[in-house]
C-alpha cells in the first residue's frame, strides 16, 4: 500500500511539474528560448495567493484568479520589456537577459516580502480520501492537483485545434512564413507568454498547497525540474511535457522513499542524462535531420 | 599574413599586461594599508572567479558548446585539492604541496570532463546545455552526501553516515558528506592567484593560436565542413572540453585553499554559480579573453560597491544585467552604436580592433 501512495504522491507532484514544464515548452517552441525566468513566476503567483488570503482574507479561489491574472500580465510585460528587443540576437543573449529578469523578479519578492520562509495556507478544502480502510489516503491537494493537470491539458489540447492556437503551432514551424500567411507573430509570442505565466501562477498555488513554504526562491528549484521534464518529454512537445513530469515526479518521489532522500536530485538527473543519450531529442520529441 | 600575426601577439600582450598592471596597482593599495578588509577578502575569490570565466570562455567562445554544468567541475577540483591537502598536512613542505594539489585538481576535473564529454558533446545546443546542468547538479548531490575517511588500512568510502565509514581505532574523517573538509591549509594568496590566471590565460591564448585551437575553432563555425576537411571532431571537441574542465579545477582549487571549511552548497557550487559564470563570459564577450577578466572583476565588484544600498544592491545588480544585455545585444541598439560610434567620429575608416583575443 505504501508503494501505491508514494507512486500517487509521485504523480501529483509530477503534474505540477508537467503544468510548469507547459510554460516552458509552448514559449521555447516559440521563442526558442529558455526562459530561465519562468519558476519566478511561480513564486510571483505564490506570493499573490498567499497576500491576498492571508492578508484581506479573500475567498481562495478568487485569489488564484487575481494570481492568474497578475502572472499572465507580468508574463507579457516582461516579454515586452526583456525579451521582445532581443529578437533575433544571439540565443545566448537571451538566455541571460532572461537570467536577469530571474533575479529581478526574485529580488523584488525579497525587498517586498522579506527573506523568511511564509507558511502557505493550503486552498484547497477537499476532505482527503480514504481507501482500502484507512491503509491509502490521498490528501485533498493531490486529487485536485491532478484533476487540474488534466483538464488543462484536455483545453490546452482543444485550444491548439483553435485559430490562435494554429497561429501558435505555425509560428514555432517558421517564424518567416506564418508572417507571410498574415499571422500576427509579436501577438501570437506574446499569447504563449500570456498563457504559459497563468499556467504558471496555476502551478504555483498547487505546488505551495502540498509544500506549504513560500520564499523568494521558491520557484527556482521547481523550474528547473520543470525545465527538466520539458526537455525529457521531448521540448515543444505538449504530450511530451505531461509525460515527461509525471515520470519525473513519481521517479522524485520513489527515490526519496526508498533510495535516499539526499540522492533524489542526483537520481532524476541522471536519468535525465540516460535518456538523452538513448534518445537525444526526448521521448516524444521529433527528430530533425541535418541539412547540409 | 605577418601584420596579422604581429596584430595576435600585440593583443595578447595587452591582456597580460593589463593583468600585471591590475596586479601591481593592487599590490601598491595593500602595502600602503588603503584597501578595506572587506576588498582584501575579496582578492582571491576575484581570480578565482577570473579563472572560471576564461575556462569556460574556452567552452563557449572556442569550442562553441553552451555548457551549464561548469561549476561541477570546480567543485570537482576543489574538493580533489582540499583531500590532496588534508591528507599529506605535515608531511609534503607547504609551497610543495599546494603545488601537487593544484596539478592534482587539474588532473582529475580534466578526467572527469572526458568521462563527462564522452556521452554530452554528442548533443546538441540546448540539450547539451541542460545534460551539463543536470552533471553540475549530480556531482554537488554526491558531494553532499560523500564520507571518506581515512585509517591505518587506507581510505574508506561511504554514501550514507560516519559511522558506516567502520574506521579503526585513530582513524579521521576527512570528507563529512553536507559538512564538506574543515581545515584545509590556507594556501592561496592573492599572488598565486594571479600566477594561475597568467597561466591560464597563457593556456588558453596559445591553444587558440595553435594548430589545435584552429581545428576547435573550424568546428565550432561549421562542423560539417571541418569534417568534411578530416578534422577529428570527437578528439578536438574532447580536448577543448577537459582543458576546460582542468582550468574550473585549478579554480576550484585555488577556492578551497582560501576557506576554512569547504561545502558543496547550491550557492558556491550549485547551476547559479554555473549560470554566473557563463554571465561574465557573455557580458564579456563570448570568445574573447580579455572581455572576460574585465566582466568577472566588474561583476564581482559591483554589489560590493553597491553593498551601501544593503537590500537594493542585488536588485539593481539585476537591472544592470538586463539593460547592459540589451544594450549589447539588440538589433535595434546595435544600428544605433554604428551610426553614433566614437571611431566614425573621429574618421578613422579602420575597423581592424574588432574582435582580437
Amino acid at each position: 500500500m505504501s508503494f501505491l501512495s508514494y507512486l500517487i504522491n509521485g504523480i501529483s507532484l509530477g503534474s505540477v511539474y508537467a503544468i510548469i514544464a507547459l510554460g516552458y515548452t509552448m514559449v521555447y517552441g516559440i521563442a526558442k528560448m529558455l526562459n530561465f525566468a519562468h519558476g519566478d513566476v511561480i513564486m510571483i503567483g505564490s506570493f499573490v495567493v498567499f497576500i491576498t488570503t492571508s492578508a484581506t482574507g479573500m475567498n481562495p479561489l478568487l485569489a488564484v484568479l487575481l494570481s492568474v491574472v497578475v502572472c499572465t500580465i507580468l508574463g507579457m510585460v516582461i516579454e515586452r520589456l526583456a525579451y521582445k528587443p532581443l529578437r533575433g540576437a544571439s540565443p545566448l543573449a537571451v538566455l541571460i537577459t532572461a537570467i536577469g529578469v530571474s533575479y529581478f523578479l526574485q529580488n523584488i519578492a525579497l525587498l517586498l516580502f522579506g527573506a523568511n520562509p511564509k507558511s502557505f495556507t493550503s486552498v484547497v478544502k477537499i476532505p482527503a480520501l480514504n481507501l482500502a480502510g484507512g491503509k491509502l489516503i490521498i490528501s485533498g491537494e493531490t486529487i485536485v492537483t491532478i484533476v487540474t493537470c488534466i483538464v488543462i491539458m484536455i483545453v490546452l489540447t482543444m485550444f491548439m485545434k483553435t485559430k490562435p492556437g494554429q497561429a501558435m503551432l505555425a509560428v514555432s514551424e517558421d517564424k518567416g512564413a506564418a508572417q507571410l500567411m498574415g499571422v500576427n507573430v509579436n501577438k501570437t509570442i506574446s499569447l504563449t507568454f500570456a498563457i504559459g505565466s497563468g499556467l504558471a501562477a496555476i502551478a504555483g498555488v498547487l505546488l505551495c498547497s502540498a509544500y506549504p513554504s513560500l520564499t523568494p526562491y521558491t520557484g527556482s528549484m521547481p523550474g528547473i525540474k520543470a525545465f527538466v521534464a520539458a526537455v525529457f518529454g521531448g521540448i515543444g512537445s505538449i504530450p511530451g511535457a505531461l509525460l515527461g513530469g509525471v515520470i519525473l515526479g513519481v521517479i522524485e518521489i520513489l527515490s526519496k522513499a526508498y533510495i535516499s532522500s539526499q540522492l533524489s536530485d542526483a537520481i532524476v538527473f541522471g536519468v535525465l542524462i540516460i535518456v538523452l543519450l538513448v534518445k537525444p531529442t526526448g521521448i516524444l520529441g521529433k527528430k530533425i535531420n541535418e541539412k547540409v | 599574413m605577418k601584420k596579422k600575426m604581429l596584430n595576435t601577439t600585440k593583443n595578447n600582450l595587452i591582456t597580460y599586461g593589463m593583468v600585471i598592471i591590475a596586479y601591481i596597482i593592487v599590490q601598491i593599495f595593500v602595502l600602503s594599508g588603503s584597501l578595506s578588509n572587506l576588498m582584501q577578502g575579496l582578492l582571491v575569490p576575484l581570480c578565482t572567479y577570473v579563472i572560471l570565466a576564461l575556462s569556460l570562455n574556452l567552452t563557449v567562445g572556442v569550442l562553441g558548446e553552451l555548457s551549464l554544468g561548469h561549476a561541477g567541475f570546480m567543485c570537482i577540483g576543489a574538493f580533489t585539492g582540499a583531500f590532496f591537502s588534508k591528507c599529506t598536512f605535515g608531511t609534503i613542505p607547504d609551497g610543495l604541496r599546494f603545488f601537487l594539489a593544484i596539478l592534482l585538481g587539474a588532473l582529475v576535473a580534466a578526467i572527469f570532463g572526458i568521462l563527462i564529454g564522452i556521452p554530452v558533446l554528442r548533443l546538441r545546443g540546448d540539450y547539451l546545455a541542460i545534460v551539463t546542468l543536470a552533471f553540475g547538479e549530480i556531482i554537488k548531490n554526491v558531494m553532499n552526501v560523500l564520507y571518506v575517511g581515512k585509517d591505518s588500512a587506507g581510505f574508506h568510502f561511504s554514501l550514507k553516515d560516519q559511522m558506516s565509514l567502520n574506521l579503526a581505532d585513530g582513524g579521521e574523517v576527512i570528507i563529512k558528506g553536507a559538512q564538506g573538509i574543515s581545515g584545509t591549509p590556507k594556501n592561496s594568496t592573492f599572488t598565486i592567484g594571479i600566477i594561475l590566471v597568467l597561466i591560464t590565460l597563457f593556456i588558453i591564448l596559445n591553444l587558440m593560436n595553435s594548430r589545435d585551437g584552429r581545428a576547435v575553432m573550424a568546428i565550432r563555425d561549421n562542423r560539417i565542413a571541418a569534417e568534411s576537411i578530416g578534422i577529428n571532431i570527437t578528439k578536438y571537441k574532447l580536448m577543448a572540453f577537459a582543458v576546460s574542465a582542468s582550468l574550473a579545477g585549478v579554480a576550484g582549487v585555488l577556492y578551497a585553499h582560501n576557506l576554512a571549511t569547504l561545502t558543496a552548497l547550491p550557492k558556491n557550487f550549485g547551476y547559479n554559480m554555473s549560470i554566473m559564470i557563463l554571465v561574465f563570459v557573455v557580458l564579456g564577450g563570448i570568445g574573447n579573453m580579455r572581455g572576460s577578466i574585465i566582466a568577472a572583476v566588474l561583476l564581482t565588484l559591483l554589489p560590493e560597491v553597491l553593498r551601501g544600498l544593503n537590500d537594493y544592491r542585488m536588485l539593481i545588480y539585476a537591472v544592470v544585467l538586463i539593460v547592459m544585455m540589451l544594450f549589447n545585444w539588440s538589433p535595434k541598439a546595435q544600428e544605433w552604436k554604428a551610426r553614433h560610434s566614437l571611431k566614425k567620429l573621429f574618421g578613422r575608416k579602420d575597423t581592424a580592433a574588432k574582435g582580437g583575443n
